[in-house]
């Protein structure tokens, strides 16, 4: 075990974790925070893979912005632990589990196949997330898919004004 | 092998860690000292002199003021996170100091040490990610007062800090079209070949954005919505008390100084002599008195900037928050972008040689 494999299974427990408490913690707010947490994980698996551009845009756009907001809605609208809604049908639960378990088995079983299971992790080689050659390629050889998402960006953009306009 | 990096270069970094995160710590300090002093220097008053000579020992007795006083946690609230606010708004206001270049390099023991942390190709990016973070402290600490009033002070900060962010990006996105890097180093490299060199003179306007998103990132007055004793009682520290509330307090003088820093190595040159060749003159004084140099004079202008803060706090009223928020988006966002738009043709223009 290298710094670097240590690094990665401390972030991956990181990951996981602040993942699983996203969805068993009863408070909303506390639900946001662990997700903040996964989000600082992700950044640092991106860091490990020498993606620095994507780590810190991942920590501008999704913890620095996106989950302010959420924050802040969860905040202004109060809700706690006890305006979570209660699932009262145990059945739907079971059954939420069973097929969440067997996506997750599908899921193992396509990537055991794959070269990518026998890497435990690709260190310090790739350098797609480089900002000079991640924007080379964006202006280049995926220029047209580039285009298309900052148009929807710009009518999601718009239609939020119209929304906000209609009730005002 | 479990640590394969060089250990001098952990203890070389581990040094500069603590000389610059102490230095902030004591300039953030007397930055509380000069506030008042400046205050009382506007209104025409003397300002703090009773505590050692001048008054310097001022800080100090502040700081023990807040640590000697009772502690309280209020009963409703969520503990942890009531403690995690004040940490987490130091804990941001300090991490922007490991990008900031303090000076080129010093000679010691036969190795070069740069005066920098840490070298990163996305160091502006970074100052920027670490600024979005900074509204978490002031978030996590009014909910976690469980007072309305506190709440009230966090939406606040929460809604203008997100605001003038756009705007900070957009003036960013034009600075760095005309440097073509994003690190601090090398912008400061940049700036240091010619007298006008420095990007205040490319970027006039973006500087003026940058400045005042600057002040309002900062919650400063004319931006200091989220703290207001007579419509919030007391704002987003309400219920805060001891060294908890100077934590919070503290946290806005480290995040003045450091954003001066940034301001000084983005616009004005940062540690670079004007009019002097300073690669010339570090052959005939050597590196390390340069260095030193080098070092006071970005100190000095980041003091300069530091007066600036100050100095409209207590000339300018501060503003009712619809105009806050019509000046962030009405008039900064669209002119960073105008800004944006004029920078990008002239730079086209330039590199086809004046043909249209």
């Amino acid at each position: 075990m290298n710094v670097i494999e240590i690094l990665f299974w401390f972030l991956s427990v990181m990951a996981l974790g602040g993942a699983v408490m996203v969805v068993s913690s009863k408070s909303p707010v506390h639900s946001i925070l662990y997700l903040i947490l996964t989000f600082f994980a992700i950044s640092g698996h991106y860091i490990l893979m020498n993606a620095q551009f994507l780590a810190i845009v991942n920590i501008i756009v999704y913890a620095g912005a996106i989950m302010v907001l959420f924050l802040f809605v969860v905040m202004l609208m109060n809700l706690n632990a006890d305006s979570e809604p209660h699932q009262k049908n145990k059945w739907i639960l079971y059954i939420g589990g069973i097929a969440g378990g067997s996506l997750l088995l599908i899921i193992v079983a396509a990537l055991k196949q794959t070269a990518a299971a026998t890497q435990l992790v690709q260190m310090n080689s790739g350098n797609t997330g480089l900002i000079k050659n991640l924007g080379m390629l964006l202006f280049t050889d995926y220029v047209f898919p580039f285009e298309i998402s900052s148009i929807l960006f710009l009518s999601a953009m718009i239609g939020a004004v119209i929304i906000s306009k209609k009730e005002a | 092998m479990l640590l394969s990096i060089d250990l001098s270069l952990i203890l070389e970094k581990f040094v500069l860690i603590v000389v610059v995160v102490m230095s902030s710590l004591v300039i953030a300090m007397y930055a509380t000292f000069a506030e008042r002093k400046v205050a009382a220097f506007m209104q025409d008053r003397r300002g703090p002199n009773r505590a050692g000579p001048f008054g310097l020992l001022q800080p100090v007795a502040d700081g023990l003021k807040l640590f000697f006083k009772e502690e309280i946690i209020p009963d409703l609230s969520s503990k942890f996170l009531f403690i995690l606010g004040p940490c987490l708004a130091m804990l941001t206001a300090m991490m922007t100091g490991a990008v900031i270049p303090w000076g080129d390099k010093v000679h010691f023991f036969g190795r070069d040490i740069p005066l920098q942390i840490a070298d990163i190709n996305i160091g502006i990016l970074y100052v920027f990610g670490v600024v979005s973070l900074g509204v978490y402290g002031i978030m996590i600490g009014s909910w976690a007062s469980n007072n309305k009033f506190s709440l009230m002070g966090g939406l606040r900060a929460a809604s203008q800090i997100i605001s003038y962010e756009l705007a900070m990006g957009i003036a960013l996105i034009a600075l760095l079209m005309t440097t073509g890097t994003l690190s601090l180093k090398e912008i400061v490299e940049q700036q240091q070949q010619h007298w006008y060199s420095w990007n205040i003179i490319k970027q006039p306007l973006g500087f003026l954005i940058f400045l005042i998103c600057a002040f309002a990132e900062c919650n400063r007055t004319p931006f200091d919505l989220p703290e207001a004793e007579n419509e919030l009682i007391g704002g987003y520290h309400t219920e805060y008390s001891s060294m908890k509330l100077g934590f919070f307090l503290f946290a806005e003088y480290i995040n003045m100084f450091l954003s001066s820093a940034v301001m000084v190595s983005l616009f004005f040159g940062g540690y670079d002599i004007p009019f002097v060749n300073d690669a010339s003159l570090a052959e005939t004084i050597g590196v390390n008195w340069i260095a030193l140099i080098h070092t006071g004079l970005f100190l000095f202008k980041a003091a300069c900037f530091l007066f600036l803060f100050m100095w409209v706090r207590w000339t300018i009223p501060r503003f009712r928050y619809d105009q806050l928020m019509n000046l962030g988006w009405k008039i900064l966002i669209p002119l960073a972008l105008i800004n944006m738009l004029v920078t990008g043709a002239f730079i086209l223009f330039q590199e086809n040689n004046w043909h249209f």
